[in-house]
């Protein structure tokens, strides 16, 4: 269980979350959405510690993230951000061995080599695993990370807008990944996401941010409801189902 | 992997045997314990200058930069005249050498971790901006000095001038017994954190997701680079290229990423660059050029082909 406790921050004078409280329970993929600027990446940031807390706390399963070793939260969260640069050159196999740092802190099991194996099959990267990670496309790439964060084996995954220059077909991959993950491997899964269908599509709970405050909280199919996305957004919006899904029509 | 190393080990053998023996003439009591003397500070500073270099390019993320092209030696050279500006030349010259170099290492470190320890970390993931401002920052330190170096009187200006323009020619060696333990520490401290060093130049981002303490190991790696370039710049002055030229080639024959044999085979390349080139400059050219010049040279060309090669790509 994530517990978010009256969470506020301010960049310089002006507010950018607003005593934000949240609980997120276990299991399942929740998705954080919200127009720009509401503040969904400074949540995550707090929320993967990347950030320093001003004030409120945050904690995983009892485990408050200003007062756990880094060490200790890095085996109970694994988070993952679209722009890593790596200056070094290293191949796509000793990327994902990194991910199994927070456990041998740089003496590697076979029990790790174990673990990186099986994330280079489940990912589809065992073809690749030699290459190096800056000779691969965005998409290839992307997979890497998300592999890595895998292998890191936590209970809890924060992804932040991991579709981004995604083309639809890696896209929608990485989304079903994500459910297996949830489904089939017991994980819990926190999603930045940009597109309000993919959240529609694929998640479980939604949470919607809007000027620093949280709008809504509630299981996606009862989110998803002309009038909360037009409040939300700002403008009128369609929803239409289709075989079942609700599907937010935002584009005409 | 292992037969570089082999190469590498033989070559600075090969240097190290030639430096000592070269054109020796006459007794070799005083030769061994002469050159001895210099063979050690040369090895000093050359592995000073290594890890130094690629502790800092790790912690920026980034092999292009080095701590000299940031500004380090020239902060180095503005305390030292800052020394002269206010204890004066004969009150300069009469401190002793240990407490002069503890004295400069203490200032130095102080300034550098309230300088870059906030730079590093934000702005770091654009070179450019980071290059503008290791220029910026030398370029000050540079006019500083200068006008420090105006206003202090002419004879005190010659104080300043021997213990500023060292080379590899007239090394230091007073400072010897002092530099050997903490280069020795700083590297056994920087060994010993390799792993750490791996995933430290993953970025700031991947380093906390993975644990690490990210603030932490960043003041100990800027400490350990402060340190080790105060001991090179005590011993020989300052050098702006030669860190890049050496880890530039070290990355190349290595070709991985792993801190271990990085480490390992740039101190190898350091040695083989300023110990066998100083004896190929001394003994065989007989000091008819000078291999700072050379070197630089070399080291320069290299940032060049560096820089326009990252901007085409």
């Amino acid at each position: 269980m994530i517990e978010i406790e009256n969470v506020t921050f301010h960049h310089g004078k002006s507010p950018i979350l607003k005593d934000v409280s949240l609980t997120i329970k276990r299991g399942g993929i929740t998705a954080l959405i919200g127009p720009n600027g509401a503040g969904k990446s400074t949540l995550f940031a707090l929320m993967a510690r990347l950030l320093p807390l001003q004030s409120g706390k945050i904690s995983f399963d009892a485990m408050d993230i200003r007062q756990t070793p880094s060490r200790e939260l890095a085996k109970k969260l694994a988070i993952l951000r679209q722009d890593t640069h790596v200056a070094s050159r290293i191949t796509v196999q000793d990327m994902v061995g990194f991910g199994r740092f927070p456990h041998h802190q740089g003496r590697a099991t076979s029990l790790d080599h174990d673990k990186v194996q099986a994330a280079l099959n489940v990912f589809d990267l065992a073809d690749i695993a030699e290459r190096f990670i800056d000779e691969l496309s965005g998409g290839q790439r992307q997979r890497v990370l998300v592999a890595m964060a895998y292998a890191q084996d936590t209970e809890y995954l924060l992804l932040d807008e991991p579709l981004n220059n995604l083309d639809m077909h890696f896209a929608r991959n990485l989304m079903h990944q994500l459910r297996d993950l949830a489904d089939n491997h017991g994980k819990t899964i926190v999603v930045v996401l940009h597109e309000i269908n993919y959240a529609a599509a694929h998640a479980d709970t939604i949470i919607a941010l809007k000027n620093g405050e949280v709008a809504a909280h509630s299981r996606t199919d009862e989110f998803m409801t002309e009038e909360a996305i037009s409040r939300i957004y700002d403008m009128s919006v369609k929803v239409k189902a289709v075989d079942g899904l609700k599907m937010a029509l935002h584009h005409v | 992997m292992a037969r570089t190393f082999c190469i590498l080990g033989l070559c600075t053998l090969l240097s190290i045997t030639a430096f000592m023996v070269l054109g020796a003439r006459g007794n070799w009591d005083f030769i061994l314990v002469f050159r001895g003397t210099k063979l050690v500070a040369l090895v000093l500073v050359a592995t000073a200058i290594a890890v130094a270099t690629i502790v800092f390019q790790t912690l920026t993320s980034n092999r292009i930069l080095t701590p000299s092209i940031m500004g380090f030696d020239a902060l180095y050279i503005l305390l030292q005249t800052a020394l002269v500006f206010i204890l004066g030349g004969f009150g300069f010259a009469s401190l002793a050498p240990e407490l002069k170099f503890a004295l400069e290492l203490c200032l130095l470190s102080a300034a550098s971790l309230a300088l870059f320890g906030s730079l590093i970390g934000q702005g770091m993931h654009d070179l450019f901006r980071m290059l503008l401002v290791g220029v910026v920052f030398g370029v000050l330190f540079r006019s500083l000095t200068g006008l420090l170096q105006r206003m202090i009187d002419p004879n005190e200006f010659s104080v300043l001038q021997g213990s500023l323009f060292a080379s590899f020619n007239k090394v230091d060696t007073t400072l010897i017994a002092l530099a050997t333990p903490l280069v020795l520490a700083c590297c056994a401290l920087a060994w010993h954190k390799r792993n750490v060093w791996d995933v430290m130049a993953l970025g700031r981002e991947q380093a906390i997701s993975l644990g690490l303490n990210y603030k932490r190991e960043l003041m100990v790696g800027l400490a350990l680079v402060t340190a080790l370039i105060a001991t090179s710049t005590a011993l020989v002055g300052p050098v702006a290229f030669f860190g890049l030229l050496v880890s530039a080639i070290s990355y190349e024959v290595t070709k991985t990423h792993h801190h271990g044999p990085i480490f390992l085979s740039s101190i190898l390349i350091s040695i083989i660059v300023l110990v066998g080139g100083q004896a190929i400059f001394e003994r065989v050219l007989g000091l008819g050029a000078t291999l700072s010049i050379v070197v630089e040279f070399l080291g320069g060309l290299v940032f060049l082909f560096l820089i326009l090669r990252r901007v085409r790509v």
